[in-house]
């Protein structure tokens, strides 16, 4: 119950902060392209982005034995897992430059309103935009849903936290009509890196034949250990550091 | 486009997806899954070296991070 809850929490936020970002992307291509080929790029890459998850779950649940799913995804989640924390320790210690959803729409739109325009009908800049920007982020996700979902015999949680994000970030951006730059993305970037490491520790142990003591409860273990070690962390980066300004880059 | 261009940038987006500028976190993964495989066969008190291994991975990128 306490790892089926953690898993979709994880999930949840996973899918949020990739989200926000592509609901960025999406509103700039729609501002500055007109909303009708924008819409239709998002919606063409949320499902080939479904058909890759209905088409890898099932068949990797099975033909691939459980041990070695779980030893391959759970070695994928926490490599994902790592590079998350890692990103969100450096940002959180100012070392590296916070994610800054105001200065990358504003980018976009100037970058996409030098574009020439067609006279009428489908604009093909603002599908292939919107399908991009919509995809690359959402492939993380993909990942990240398949490798949680399918390590612990929960996919169809992992899919749902994953769609209900989707539905929360695009209904609250539709609502403020605008990017969602107030959402903490950095600290949920922690959060969501220390549950993707404990998690993956977790099933590539269980996958290697490791017998965790308290069987499922470890991974309550596993994440205050590792959050621990998150703050440790960022206290001694801080020291000596300088503050890096706000970035336009890539999350 | 050619198909070995495509094939090029989808090999790009898998190497930038899963190694990028961490290319240690990646090598060092398998590292320690081969530590987990090592500590499975051994006795049971060792588990705690596999976590302690994943902790002593992130430190040493964040140590190269922090430097570079």
């Amino acid at each position: 119950m306490t790892s089926t809850l953690l898993l979709v929490l994880a999930v949840f936020a996973a899918c949020t902060v990739e989200a926000v970002e592509a609901l960025t992307i999406v509103l700039a291509a729609g501002v500055t392209r007109g909303w009708r080929s924008t819409i239709e790029g998002a919606a063409a890459a949320l499902l080939v982005l479904a058909a890759l998850v209905a088409a890898f779950g099932p068949a990797l649940i099975r033909y691939v034995p459980i041990s070695v799913l779980r030893l391959v995804v759970g070695g994928l989640l926490l490599s994902l897992g790592l590079q998350w924390l890692r990103k969100a320790l450096l940002r959180a210690s100012g070392l590296k430059a916070k994610h800054d959803e105001d200065a990358i729409y504003r980018r976009e739109v100037a970058r996409l309103s030098g574009l020439p325009r067609p006279a009428g009908g489908r604009d093909a800049t603002g599908f292939v935009i919107s399908f991009k920007g919509v995809f690359l982020e959402g492939m993380e996700v993909v990942l990240i849903v398949l490798s949680l979902g399918l390590s612990s015999g929960r996919l169809g949680y992992a899919v749902a936290a994953a769609a209900a994000a989707v539905v929360v970030v695009t209904a609250v951006g539709l609502m403020v009509a605008r990017q969602l730059a107030e959402v903490p993305e950095n600290a949920m970037k922690l959060g969501v890196g220390l549950m993707l490491v404990s998690f993956g520790t977790f099933w590539s142990g269980e996958g290697a034949g490791i017998r965790w003591p308290l069987a499922d409860g470890a991974i309550l273990g596993l994440i205050a250990t590792y959050a621990v070690v998150a703050f440790v962390a960022v206290r001694f980066l801080q020291r000596g550091r300088v503050v890096a300004p706000p970035s336009p880059e890539p999350a | 486009m050619t198909v070995a261009a495509a094939l090029r940038a989808f090999g790009r987006f898998w190497w930038d997806f899963l190694i990028g500028d961490t290319p240690e976190l990646a090598g060092g993964t398998l590292v320690v899954i081969v530590i987990a495989w090592a500590i499975a066969h051994g006795p049971g008190a060792l588990v705690v070296c596999f976590p302690a291994a994943v902790v002593v991975l992130l430190a040493a990128s964040l140590w190269r991070g922090r430097r570079g």
